[in-house]
This record gives C-alpha cells, sequence and structure tokens, in this order.
C-alpha cells in the first residue's frame, strides 16, 4: 500500500493539511478536501480546503487541486492528507488502520546498527505545525496512535507539546511512543512529560544488554546506556508508563538472559517487554555480518529469557518471527506484529496451516531469512 | 577509571565448590570459591562472564557511570519501602476469653469473667483513635483473641467504626478476623459479609492431630473449624478464608498427613509455623515442645509433599517460603514484623490489648502475661499518639533490631533477606540483641535460606513452582518458564 504519491496541483500554495471527505458535508468543510472520483464533480466545491481528483476534474479557479491520483483510491472518509505546493500528496493518517504514526523528526541522537529508518542530520523541526494540525484532525475515536523518528524528544518542548496536544484533542487514543529514552536522563524532562498526566501514554523504548559497553556499542552512542537506564528510572519516578524493546540480533542474544534478569530486577514497572526479531530494512544490511544469527539458533537463549520475565510476572510479547522458527512453547507469547502493510508470506508458506496465526515477513526482509521456514502441519505434524 | 571497583556485598560459603555473594539490594550471584578472591583481590579480567555478570548486578563497576550507582540506591530503596507509612497493621485483643484450652497457647483463658478478660467499648474506641492517627495510608485490623467470637458485641463495634472512619478519611481498611470458628453463627457470617470482613483460623493437620492440639469441650475443635470454614465459604467466597498451622511435637511426626489435609480441605495456602517460646507454650515445652532442628527436619519434609502437590497440578504455596522467596528472587519490598530490619515491632505492627495496653507485638503481651512488661508502650486511656509511638520504649526495640548492625548479622550473606525479631531475642535469651551463635532464629532461617536456594539451583520444575507462590498464582506458561 503506497502512501504518496506525485499529483498535477493548482492553487497550492502552501503546504494543506485536511481531512478526505468522498460524500459532500455540511459543515467543516473548510478543514476538508473533497474526493472526486469520476471527471465531473456532482457537488459545489465551494468551501472546501481543495479537491483531490484521481480523474482530469477541472473545477472552480481559485479552489486548490491536486489531480491525476491513481495510488490512493482507499482513501476515506475521515482519512487525512497533505498536500505540498510541489504536488506531493502524503497520506498521513487512516482512521481505518491500526497503524498510524507521527513521525516527528528523523534526526536522531543514536546510530543503531540495525536502524530500520536511518536518520538525516537535518533541522525538520518546522514540521511541528504540521503535527499539531494532524493531531487536531484526527478522529478522536481512534483507539491507537504512534509516535516515532528519528528520535522524537529530540524537539524537546515540542514533543512535550505533542502529548499535551494528544491529551487535549484525543484523550481516549492510546499513545505509544517509540524513543530511545535518552532525554529522560534529565529529570526535569521527565518530570515535564509526567505532568502533562496523559491517560493512556506508554514509551516503547529500547535496552540492548545489561552492559553498558555492549548497549553501546549496538546503538553507536557512548553514554547511551547510562542516559537510557536512568531516563527509565526518572520515567517510573513521575507515571510515565515505559516498554522496553530488545531486537534479538548476534549482538544481544549471547546475553539476553541476563538482560531479562536486568530488566525484572531493575525495571519491574516495565508495563510490557517486547522481544524483536530483526527487521530487514536500513542500516542492518551494512551491518549484516555483525548482526545476523539465523532465529532457529536462538531458540534456547530466547526461551531461557522470556521464562525469566514471565516467572517474574512481566508482559511478555515476542514480535516479528515466523511460528515455523519460534520454539512452539513460545507461541503464546508471539504476537501478528507486522504492520498490515508490510508483511507477506513466501512460497515455503505453501501449505502451511498456522498462516493466521503467524507474522509472516516485511515485505522488504524476504531475502534474508531463517534456512529452516517450513509449513506447519499443528494438528500434529512436523516438530519443530 | 582502570581496573574496577567493588559495590557492598556479602558472602558465605555455599558448598565445596561454590561461594554465594548477595549484594546490598538481595541480588545473588553464585561463584567458584576461587574466582570470589580473585574478585575481591581486583584479578577478575574485564571481558570474563563472570565479570560481566557480577557487574550487571552491582557487585562491582568498572567506570565512572552514575547508571550502577543510581539503579542499586533505587534497589536498596525499594527493599526498605515496608518502612514507608509507618505502623499498618492494627491487632486489637478482643478479649483474652475462649473455650479452646489448647497445649502451646500463650495467653488464653477458659473463663467466664466477662468484665475482667473483654476489652470495653471506650478502650476500643480510644484503640480506634490511635490506629486511625497512623500515617499508613491502608490500615489493617486484625480481631483476636483469645477467640474475638465470644466478644462478638465488640467485633461489631470495632468493625462498624473502623468502617466509619474509613469513609470519613478516605482510607482503606482490611478487617481480619482471627478465629477457631466454633462459635460462628449465621448473623456473625451475614455481617461479615455485609462488611467485607475475611476470616483467618487454625487447622494443624488431620482430625485426630488437631483435635489432640486443640481441645474443648466436647473434642470437637476440628468438625467444628471445617463446618465455619464451609460455611464462612459459601457465605463470604472461597479466598476470604485463611489457615495457618502449628507443629507440635506431634505434628513433626506427620507432615506429609498434615500437607494433605490443607489439600483436601481446598487452601491455596500453608503456613508451617513453629511453637513461639512464650507464654503458656513455654511452660509445657516438655510435652509439645522441640528442637529448632528437629522442626526443621519436619519443615524438610512438609516443603517436600506440598512441592509433590503443586507438581501434581495443585496450587497450594508455603508462605514462610513465598515471604523468602519474594525477598531472594524479586526487586519487591516485603515487610513481615517478626523478620525485617528493623523490626515491624511497633513500627509494622501494634497490640492492643483487652485491657488498654500497647503492645509492640503479639509476642509482647505474651510475655506481659507473664509478668514481663518490658514491651509495653503505654496504655490507649491514659497515653498519647505520641508517646506510645514515638517514646523511649519502642525507640529502644526499633534500634536493638536493625540487623545491619547486630553482630553476626551485619557480615551474614543473608541479611538482605532477613531481619531481626528483638522480642523473640529476648524471650528466648534475655537479651534484645540476639546472640547469633546459639541463636534459634538465626539457625532457622540461616537453614531455610539455604535450602530453598539449594531447592532452586536443583531442578526447574520447583523453580517455576517457587515462582508461581511469589506471583501468588498457579502456574500458567508452564512450558515457557
Amino acid at each position: 500500500m503506497r502512501l504518496h504519491e506525485i499529483a498535477h496541483v493548482e492553487d497550492v500554495d502552501r503546504q494543506l493539511i485536511g481531512r478526505v471527505a468522498r460524500t459532500a458535508l455540511a459543515a467543516g468543510r473548510a478543514d476538508s478536501f473533497l474526493l472526486i472520483e469520476n471527471d465531473a464533480p456532482s457537488v459545489d466545491p465551494a468551501g472546501y480546503l481543495g479537491i483531490l481528483a484521481f480523474g482530469d476534474a477541472s473545477v472552480v479557479a481559485g479552489t486548490p487541486i491536486a489531480r491525476g491520483l491513481r495510488h490512493l483510491g482507499y482513501l476515506d472518509d475521515g482519512d487525512v492528507v497533505a498536500v505540498d505546493p510541489n504536488g506531493f500528496v502524503r497520506v498521513l493518517y487512516r482512521r481505518a488502520s491500526r497503524h498510524n504514526f507521527i513521525l516527528v523528526t528523523e534526526q536522531c541522537n543514536s546510530l543503531c546498527l540495525m536502524c530500520s529508518q536511518p536518520p538525516k542530520a537535518i533541522d525538520d523541526s518546522h514540521r511541528l505545525a504540521e503535527h499539531l494540525r494532524l493531531i487536531d484532525l484526527i478522529d478522536p475515536l481512534t483507539e491507537e496512535l504512534g509516535i516515532t523518528g528519528g528520535e522524537p524528544t529530540l524537539l524537546r518542548d515540542g514533543f512535550l507539546q505533542l502529548i499535551a496536544r494528544c491529551r487535549e484533542r484525543l484523550p481516549a487514543t492510546a499513545l505509544h511512543v517509540l524513543t530511545n529514552g535518552r532525554l529522560f536522563f534529565y529529570r526535569t524532562f521527565a518530570e515535564k512529560l509526567g505532568a502533562i498526566a496523559h491517560p493512556d501514554l506508554v514509551l516503547g523504548i529500547p535496552l540492548y544488554s545489561d552492559i553498558d559497553t555492549h548497549h553501546d556499542h549496538i546503538v553507536q552512542a557512548s553514554g547511551a546506556f547510562e542516559q537510557t537506564v536512568i531516563g527509565l528510572q526518572n520515567l517510573d519516578r513521575y507515571d510515565v508508563r515505559v516498554e522496553i524493546r530488545v531486537v534479538l540480533h548476534a549482538l544481544s542474544i549471547p546475553r539476553l538472559p541476563q538482560l531479562a534478569n536486568f530488566i525484572a530486577r531493575n525495571f519491574p514497572f516495565a508495563s510490557h517487554i517486547a522481544l524483536m526479531g530483526l527487521e530487514m530494512f536500513g542500516l542492518v544490511h551494512k551491518n549484516l555480518n555483525q548482526l545476523w544469527i539465523d532465529p532457529a539458533d536462538y531458540q534456547q537463549e530466547l526461551r531461557e529469557a522470556a521464562g525469566i520475565l514471565v516467572n517474574a510476572g512481566m508482559n511478555v510479547s515476542i514480535y516479528n518471527h515466523q511460528l515455523c522458527v519460534l520454539d512452539r512453547r513460545l507461541w503464546p507469547l508471539a504476537r501478528k506484529s507486522i504492520s498490515d502493510w508490510k508483511n507477506v508470506y513466501l512460497p515455503e508458506c505453501d501449505g502451511c496451516d498456522a498462516l493466521d496465526r503467524c507474522g509472516g515477513f516485511f515485505q522488504s526482509g524476504t531475502r534474508i531469512r531463517s534456512a529452516h521456514i517450513h509449513p506447519l502441519n499443528t494438528s500434529g505434524g512436523r516438530a519443530v | 577509571m582502570s581496573g574496577y571497583g567493588l559495590m557492598p556485598f556479602r558472602f558465605a560459603r555455599f558448598d565445596d565448590a561454590r561461594t554465594i555473594v548477595v549484594n546490598e539490594a538481595g541480588e545473588h550471584h553464585f561463584l567458584a570459591n576461587e574466582d570470589l578472591s580473585r574478585l575481591v583481590m581486583h584479578e577478575l579480567p574485564g571481558g570474563d562472564e563472570t565479570f560481566l555478570d557480577l557487574k550487571a548486578k552491582h557487585f562491582l563497576f568498572d567506570s565512572d557511570s552514575l547508571a550502577p550507582f543510581e539503579l542499586l540506591a533505587t534497589k536498596i530503596r525499594s527493599k526498605k519501602a515496608f518502612l514507608d507509612g509507618f505502623t499498618s497493621l492494627h491487632i486489637f485483643v478482643i478479649s483474652l476469653r475462649c473455650e479452646h484450652s489448647c497445649h502451646y497457647c500463650q495467653v488464653s483463658r477458659v473463663s467466664s469473667d466477662r468484665r475482667r478478660y473483654d476489652m470495653s467499648e471506650e478502650t476500643a474506641r480510644r484503640a480506634l483513635d490511635l490506629a486511625f492517627r497512623s500515617p499508613a495510608p491502608r490500615l489493617k485490623i486484625e480481631l483476636q483473641g483469645g477467640e474475638p467470637l465470644l466478644h462478638f458485641e465488640r467485633v461489631s463495634q470495632i468493625v462498624e467504626e473502623a468502617e466509619h472512619r474509613a469513609e470519613e478519611q478516605d482510607r482503606e481498611v482490611e478487617v481480619v478476623v482471627t478465629s477457631n470458628l466454633a462459635m460462628l453463627d449465621d448473623d456473625m457470617l451475614a455481617f461479615f459479609r455485609d462488611h467485607g470482613v475475611s476470616l483467618s483460623t487454625s487447622i494443624d493437620g488431620p482430625e485426630e492431630l488437631h483435635n489432640a492440639n486443640r481441645p474443648r469441650p466436647g473434642n470437637d475443635s476440628h468438625a467444628k473449624a471445617i463446618d465455619g470454614i464451609r460455611r464462612a465459604r459459601e457465605a463470604l467466597g472461597h479466598d476470604r478464608v485463611a489457615a495457618l498451622m502449628t507443629a507440635t511435637r506431634a505434628s513433626l511426626q506427620c507432615p506429609e498427613a498434615i500437607v494433605s489435609e490443607y489439600v483436601r480441605l481446598g487452601f491455596s495456602s500453608i503456613f508451617l509455623r513453629p511453637l513461639s517460646p512464650y507464654g503458656f507454650a513455654l511452660r509445657s515445652v516438655r510435652t509439645t515442645g522441640y528442637s529448632m532442628r528437629e522442626f526443621l527436619d519436619f519443615y524438610v519434609r512438609a516443603l517436600d509433599a506440598i512441592l509433590t502437590v503443586n507438581r501434581n497440578g495443585t496450587y497450594l504455596a508455603e508462605t514462610y517460603a513465598q515471604l523468602l522467596l519474594t525477598r531472594m528472587l524479586t526487586p519487591f519490598a516485603t515487610g513481615y514484623v517478626d523478620l525485617q530490619s528493623p523490626a515491624g515491632a511497633g513500627i509494622g505492627a501494634v497490640v492492643y490489648n483487652y485491657d488498654g495496653d500497647v503492645y509492640a507485638s503479639d509476642e509482647s503481651r505474651m510475655l506481659a502475661e507473664m509478668g514481663d512488661t518490658r514491651f509495653r508502650l503505654g496504655n490507649v486511656q491514659s497515653d498519647s499518639y505520641e508517646a506510645i509511638f514515638g517514646g523511649e520504649t519502642l525507640r529502644k526495640i526499633v534500634a536493638a533490631s536493625v540487623a545491619e548492625s547486630i553482630p553476626g548479622c551485619a557480615d551474614c550473606a543473608f541479611l538482605p533477606w532477613c531481619g531481626a525479631d528483638p522480642v523473640h531475642h529476648y524471650a528466648t535469651t534475655g537479651d534484645v540483641v540476639p546472640h547469633i551463635p546459639g541463636s534459634d532464629f538465626h539457625e532457622k532461617n540461616f537453614f531455610i535460606f539455604k535450602h530453598l536456594l539449594s531447592l532452586y539451583e536443583r531442578d526447574p520444575a520447583i523453580r517455576r513452582i517457587f515462582w508461581s507462590w511469589i506471583r501468588n498464582e498457579a502456574v500458567q506458561s508452564e512450558e515457557v518458564a
């Protein structure tokens, strides 16, 4: 599913952000793009923010229009779209999806060896206004919204503004923030986030080792471990819920059980522990020789670590694993976590009767994969 | 920095080859004996797995990072969190009268002299005044005796007044009545149901043993208790009735039968308790008593039987092991007035006796019944909250019970899991500070710590069971763990 394309625009002299309206609106036109499927609009475009047209519609001069769209046919009422003066049309929010997120910034203060979205050293802090506008337009009935980056906390006060705006406009929407947590080393920053008192906020924070130098190597940032672990403590101090995320690869596997123990002892307040298979995009390819380990070869460590956490009463999930290479005793912890627009299955999966429970593969990450992918017959077939 | 520094820890030889090290926050690690020497001589190589394990568990540090100190400090603070809130358990001795005449009972009287042995309305009210002065966010009120149901009028008064005050102050108050259940009638049950009161009772084991330990007219204590448990479960809910046992000399012979009785009665926990060295119990030591060694043999056999029950799919936790394991294996604080440092006497729990005297613990008032009132903190009629809870008597008790400063405890590997009980030490040796080499208190706890560790190390199935006790829930993801 494509989330952007180039259109022909007229009368778009600044970035426009608005909701999609497939049917004529009586109210709220100024916030909405009217979406036109065929050439001739049967409605009066007056008062709309603009027009999104799949054909070659011509409308009243002076009304902004993006025409010639071909790939965004799935757009529906309540979705949010941005149209730039250069014709770039981006889908910022899909009301029907459970995987909406705001990419706050592409900057980051770490450079993880396996980063799936390598950061860019550009100042994109001006996008804060766009994000705040998006929050105003998102359907308040949205169940969940992601806040991601880059490193979203690099916006400092801007980050706090975003969370505060979500609390104000989307009080019923669960917020899930992906952050390395390093800036919460500074207690006042954690305190300010806590003071917003968002009713349903979780910060997903990666921790890759119980040993500082190992973690710092994986995230390619000296001192990151110290900042993250003290950040985790500060967040708990100010009642901000945290989730700890561990990406499994050749550098994190050897001490995975010890890391589990470290988490259970030092961060028992974590609301969730996610043990995640490697996503095969971004920097991972460049660092593959350091990172790759066949999931079939780390089941013992994974099982031991998961056991320690489960014993300790922690809430554990395993993400991004194909069931055929996951120890069957771990299946109760496995989640179908891959976003709906990027998971696929392979020819080797043909005939497998566990596909409906299996996360499958990332669309762009099927080339490097376990050598042990095979169809399952869960009603008494081949043992894992 | 170059090399590494040591963080505070204690150690003990565990077996021929291994030493156990325990840090200030109660995290432990097993070392080969020679690695302990290398560790303290600063000779452990930096990349070594043992080095990394000890670093991650905060036994050593090798950089200027704040992280290990911050994390360790937080863990130590968490472990002592049982001190937060001050006195939370308030025990009311409703009446000294009881229709049972148990051999091991410390203080009860078979008597019909209500005026002499029952708590008065005014005393109860004053005691409640004191209880509600406690800063503890959640109060637990335990009504015991003697047999409190013999003086139900006082029980109902306290429950209703406590409820009223809790509502006024927007505080949580939990009420537990400790009773042999023989006198439990339907009106009482309805009252308990209406006011959310839980019950705690005694089951010593199978009928014959129980009745031998707990004589009453008609010799029907067991039948009465079981009938009471059944009716109370129906009226209040299965989990609102708990039981505990006291081991007598006769009990030592049949740990398996005692465990089976708890399973048969559908309990999810059993508390294996030795006799207290107090009150009448001390006098009847020849008929009911035994050495700590004998008790520990019993404990080991009973624990084996309990583990077998769990292995066969029935959840049954041993309460003392559950407490100690939580201390040993988790970062959480566990207050237990008889085993914490400083002790919980007065600052974790307090006893309001039927006559209004206030004691630092149940054991303190038992000593008083024998004529030694040294742990009497005051009286509800004549002394203020400040005088009772801030007075010299309580300060001395607390100061004497800081295990970190007790010779023999201060350098014990198991100190972070243990504690002191000055009243017990005084009752058994005449000194509030224990003499560790001859202490039954030390013998019991040191042995049980080691025994639990050995079991935990030996068998993954036992590990799963222990963790299920810590979580207080039946084994769920059995296969994962």
